[in-house]
């Protein structure tokens, strides 16, 4: 039973790290652009350049560099356009930050519209008053 | 009044979507600019047996072309190339792009081959190091090899004489 296992793990140690670089093969194909159809990852498009790219993701994950050093390998020949969602950098803070300011510029605009508008419903004269109180009495009366 | 405050916002968001509409998204500068330009051992397509060799292009400003006969502007650009490259005394290599080296050859035998030498680059793999993204694709490299200028898309007589031969001539004056 013993060398039965062991030939299984054995057999089976290949296939698991196959496995292994096909997920980072795959994730680093989302994470990339592919170059000459702009508005796709290298993983959805047919182009040749992508297929191109697909291959010397797997060459270099088999020659055990890292993630890191893969897209590091893309960007220094494409440029940083090659990121399908742009880093954090400062010359992309505007573009980070303003689905948020947005937001908050939103909220501030509504909460202000809100306020005013309650406080100008709750503009009853006294005599408005008055007049409100005696119907509301009147009807009680049976 | 009160119109005031948004017709101003939609002015300034219709000015800046204008602003992004003149730009070309394709026209992506290359990351290799002022970089080293990447070493080309590959084998000659008229010589086989023989390497591509950059070291015999130090000390001169000269340009790398990138083809294939089966990218139908590279094949009209040819003629141009030749004529432009001879005139103005620039050295010009090609560098031959996923292409079918017998085709290629047939091709440069019958518009004429305006290049030193052609190195071949069956799978792309150069292409890749130079960034390239579709051919045609030219680049000036200086003295040193650097790269210092790229151009995408087909070269005519108008843009050898406006873009790449300024390039050239102020690289030419440094040394």
């Amino acid at each position: 039973m013993k060398p039965l296992l062991l030939s299984l793990l054995l057999l089976s140690a290949p296939a698991h790290a196959a496995d292994a670089l096909d997920a980072r093969e795959a994730r680093l194909a989302t994470q990339l652009r592919c170059v000459v159809c702009q508005n796709q990852t290298v993983a959805e498009s047919n182009a040749p350049l992508a297929a191109d790219m697909r291959r010397e993701i797997r060459v270099q994950l088999e020659d055990g560099r890292s993630d890191r050093e893969v897209v590091d390998f893309f960007e220094a020949r494409y440029g940083a356009f090659v990121h399908y969602s742009p880093p954090v950098k400062p010359s992309t803070w505007l573009l980070w930050g303003a689905p948020f300011v947005l937001l908050v510029a939103g909220l501030w605009l509504l909460l202000n519209a809100l306020r005013k508008r309650s406080s100008s419903q709750d503009s009853l004269s006294e005599e408005e008053r008055q007049r409100a109180r005696r119907l509301l009495e009147e009807d009680d009366v049976p | 009044m009160r119109f005031i405050l948004p017709l101003l916002a939609f002015l300034a968001l219709a000015a800046v979507l204008a602003l992004g509409l003149q730009r070309d998204p394709r026209a992506l500068p290359s990351a290799l600019l002022d970089r080293p330009a990447p070493d080309i051992r590959l084998p000659l397509l008229d010589a086989p047996q023989q390497n591509f060799d950059m070291a015999q292009m130090r000390g001169r400003v000269w340009m790398l072309n990138v083809w294939a006969s089966w990218c139908g502007p590279c094949r009209e650009e040819l003629p141009a190339l030749k004529v432009l490259a001879g005139r103005d005394g620039v050295p010009l290599a090609g560098l031959n792009y996923k292409d079918d080296a017998s085709q290629a050859r047939q091709l440069l035998q019958r518009v004429g081959n305006p290049y030193l030498a052609s190195a071949v680059d069956a799978a792309g793999r150069i292409g890749m190091d130079y960034g390239v993204q579709g051919v045609p694709e030219t680049f000036v490299i200086d003295g040193e090899g650097r790269i210092r200028y790229r151009h995408k898309g087909p070269i005519t007589a108008e843009i050898w004489r406006e873009q790449l031969m300024p390039v050239v001539q102020s690289l030419r004056s440094v040394k």
